[in-house]
């Protein structure tokens, strides 16, 4: 035990006197957490939109007048032709033309039905879905609201309306940075531990001090041991104070119980750990184990279901997530946040980051060996 | 001019001496772009859907037999109470409830309008917003055909430009290309002068004749080299795998991947310069970087919708102006009077980059 005791106390005193890594596993961390966190939302706001009025009449200029009052759009120009708009399109000086034909007044008061363009940049398929959907809110509510005060078919009668009331049954006002907040502390805690830990003992081999813990008579576990320590506490204090972020700034809420959220840390920072020592045996250079280390940490953050959902994905992409801790960290982390999820909603995730923690820690430890490979 | 050939060759002997690292350069961003380009949608099938229906009437019998042929939904469950829909998301049995009003149809006769009342998980909001967004189009399908009344007032006609079919792979595998990229090169030169610093050979470089421009520039160049054999993998598996098209010119394409893989190696070599242990250098690199980029380049969350400070920061990240001129040729087909903007920004940041390189790069140790 003394001689573990002794090793994290090595570690400790190397990690701080390494005033170059200091900022970045201590600062640099909470700064992307605070600064990207806003980054994630889908709220499109003052859409630029470029008007082709060919009708310029009381009707068309009371429906553009109805685009550009909101919040929704924002008009960057006007012209006549196809081609200007177009253009505008292609310099992204707009992201929807509306296009009023020639005879929009006239068809709506003669007939009750004229058509507009909605010409849409759907580079984005998402945003452009979007876009068309506060467009067409607005066009129903002109039809609402203005065709009868123009006179237009008092006849003809309006199909009803459904009118959806949508929310979210958590987080009602579906609030991104309640949920990609803890995302976000999971991969960063995931990628210093990772990195630190994959670094480590190939550092180690590389300039020689491995040779000389080799010829200790120190055991296999206490090694491994005393290194995963140092970290596993680093990566835990990161979590206590990315948590504490969330809750003073950001206000996510916490509906479930801190210890749960600590237990499972304390479980995932293994799995983290694990993974890193493995790789660091693995590999003979620095560089190589940090190869090894982004080739995981991109796959892990992509796939985590963070930034694209993982019921999107294709069926053997969606198996492939099991193997991905963080994708496991980052549910738990939401249920219990935003769901109140207690120990039993969410075994079988946990039982997935047991099951990798133990298999993680155990290749590495079997695959130090004290002899020179 | 001698010497510096001299050292050319040495950067690329000890590239491809390193088997493992030269295997991994070369094959890490056709498995990864691989990978995403199929596992990263945002189009969602299957969505398990709860009905709570308090009415029973016809129309809302038609409703969920239109949902249910949809193609996106599956019909889960039948709910009965607000608890039985608590117990679902609590499970998370369902990803989306959908409520009608008691009396739906006889309202709808009687006041012109009735209530969905559709609820999400919402602990997810990206999911939230896509299902609600299919589940609003189907209803309003349902309003438009089966109710059989004809189009009255104005009717807005949508014409998707650039990606008619709005498949998310276009938006997704560009970035995935700006993204691999700048990662690959900014970690492949940032360690190059800090690993010679930790091994000492730094010493015989500074007591050689060749000056600061010809170390910098002598790293770089390898490093290029290589990843220009990445650029036309990328490209080449974005169109022939993943079908995005590719209407601008291809050479226009390759000639600004270029720039932007020299503007992401110029980062690199700066980071290089910055510090002089290697675990700092790939720290920043990969720690520093992989996030903000992911996050802050457009490449799934639109600029536009950032607050003010986010969207000046973005225009820091190398990325998003790459993305622009990519979406722009590939999606867009643009020629390069529409991108000569982002290709200036993209070309002074290299600059900037070097410049600054070779000006932190000290000759004394």
């Amino acid at each position: 035990m003394r001689t573990i005791w002794f090793l994290v106390q090595k570690e400790f005193l190397q990690i701080f006197r390494n005033r170059g890594m200091l900022p970045i596993i201590i600062i640099m961390p909470f700064i992307q957490l605070v600064i990207l966190s806003n980054a994630a939302t889908f709220d499109i706001k003052q859409v630029p939109l470029h008007l082709q009025d060919r009708d310029r009449s009381i009707l068309s200029e009371k429906l553009v007048k109805r685009f550009t009052a909101g919040d929704y759009f924002r008009l960057t120009g006007y012209s006549f032709s196809d081609r200007e708009s177009i253009g505008e399109l292609l310099c992204r000086n707009a992201d929807l033309v509306l296009v009023i034909p020639h005879d929009f007044e006239r068809d709506l008061t003669t007939s009750g039905h004229a058509k507009v363009q909605l010409m849409i940049n759907a580079e984005d398929g998402f945003s452009a879905g979007v876009i068309q959907a506060y467009a067409s809110e607005i066009i129903r509510t002109f039809n609402r609201e203005e065709l009868p005060k123009s006179g237009v078919n008092a006849t003809v009668q309006a199909p009803p309306e459904i009118d959806i009331i949508s929310s979210g049954w958590y987080n009602p006002e579906l609030e991104y940075t309640h949920y990609m907040v803890p995302g976000i502390l999971v991969i960063l805690v995931t990628l210093i531990g990772l990195f630190l830990s994959g670094m480590n003992v190939v550092r180690e081999r590389e300039i020689g001090t491995i040779d000389q813990i080799n010829v200790t008579p120190i055991k296999r576990y206490q090694f491994i041991t005393g290194k995963l320590v140092p970290f596993w506490i680093i990566g835990l204090a990161e979590m206590s104070i990315g948590l504490l972020i969330a809750r003073l700034i950001f206000h996510v809420p916490m509906l479930g119980g801190y210890w749960l959220i600590y237990l499972v840390s304390a479980i995932f920072m293994l799995v983290v750990l694990g993974m890193g020592l493995f790789i660091s045996t693995i590999t003979e250079t620095q560089q190589q184990a940090m190869f090894v280390a982004w080739f995981f940490m991109v796959i892990f953050t992509l796939m985590s279901g963070l930034f694209t959902a993982i019921e999107s994905m294709p069926h053997w992409a969606q198996t492939m997530t099991l193997f991905n801790p963080v994708r496991h960290f980052v549910d738990i982390m939401r249920r219990v946040m935003l769901k109140g999820s207690g120990l039993l909603e969410f075994r079988e995730q946990l039982l997935w980051l047991i099951g990798y923690a133990v298999v993680m820690v155990t290749l590495a430890v079997n695959r130090y060996r004290k002899v020179a490979v | 001019m001698h010497s510096f050939r001299g050292f050319l060759l040495k950067e690329f002997y000890h590239i491809f001496r390193d088997r493992r690292t030269a295997a991994i350069l070369f094959g890490m961003p056709l498995i990864q772009l691989l990978l995403f380009g199929f596992a990263i949608r945002n189009e969602i099938q299957e969505i398990n859907l709860g009905i709570y229906d308090q009415s029973h009437d016809a129309v809302t019998r038609e409703i969920t037999d239109k949902l249910a042929s949809s193609g996106y939904f599956v019909m889960t469950q039948e709910l009965h109470s607000t608890k039985e829909i608590e117990h679902a998301f609590a499970e998370g049995s369902i990803a989306e409830a959908i409520v009608f009003e008691p009396g739906f149809a006889a309202r709808m006769i009687r006041e012109g309008r009735s209530n969905v009342q559709v609820l999400t998980d919402g602990s997810n909001p990206n999911i939230s917003k896509i299902i609600t967004g299919y589940t609003s189009s189907v209803l309003q399908d349902y309003r438009n055909t089966a109710l059989k009344t004809s189009e009255v007032g104005v009717e807005a006609v949508p014409l998707m430009m650039f990606n008619p079919e709005l498949k998310s792979v276009n938006l997704f595998v560009p970035g995935l290309m700006a993204l691999i990229l700048m990662l690959v090169s900014a970690l492949m030169t940032s360690i190059s002068i800090t690993r010679e610093k930790e091994s000492g050979t730094m010493e015989v470089l500074l007591v050689s004749s060749l000056r600061p421009v010809e170390i910098i520039i002598g790293k770089v160049v390898p490093y290029f080299l290589l990843s220009f054999v990445n650029v036309v993998t990328v490209v080449a598996l974005a169109s022939f795998v993943f079908g995005v098209p590719c209407r601008g010119s291809v050479l226009l394409l390759m000639l600004e991947s270029l720039l932007f893989i020299v503007t992401a190696l110029s980062l690199g070599i700066f980071i290089s310069t910055i510090t002089s242990s290697q675990q700092v250098a790939m720290m920043i690199s990969l720690a520093g970087l992989l996030l903000p980029t992911i996050l802050l380049s457009g490449f799934i969350f639109p600029v536009a919708s950032m607050p003010l400070p986010l969207r000046m920061i973005s225009n820091l990240i190398p990325a998003k102006w790459y993305l622009i001129i990519v979406r722009g040729i590939m999606l867009k087909g643009t020629s390069f009077g529409y991108i000569w903007k982002e290709t200036l920004v993209l070309a002074l940041m290299a600059t900037v980059l070097m410049a600054a390189s070779i000006k932190k790069f000290k000759t004394r140790l």
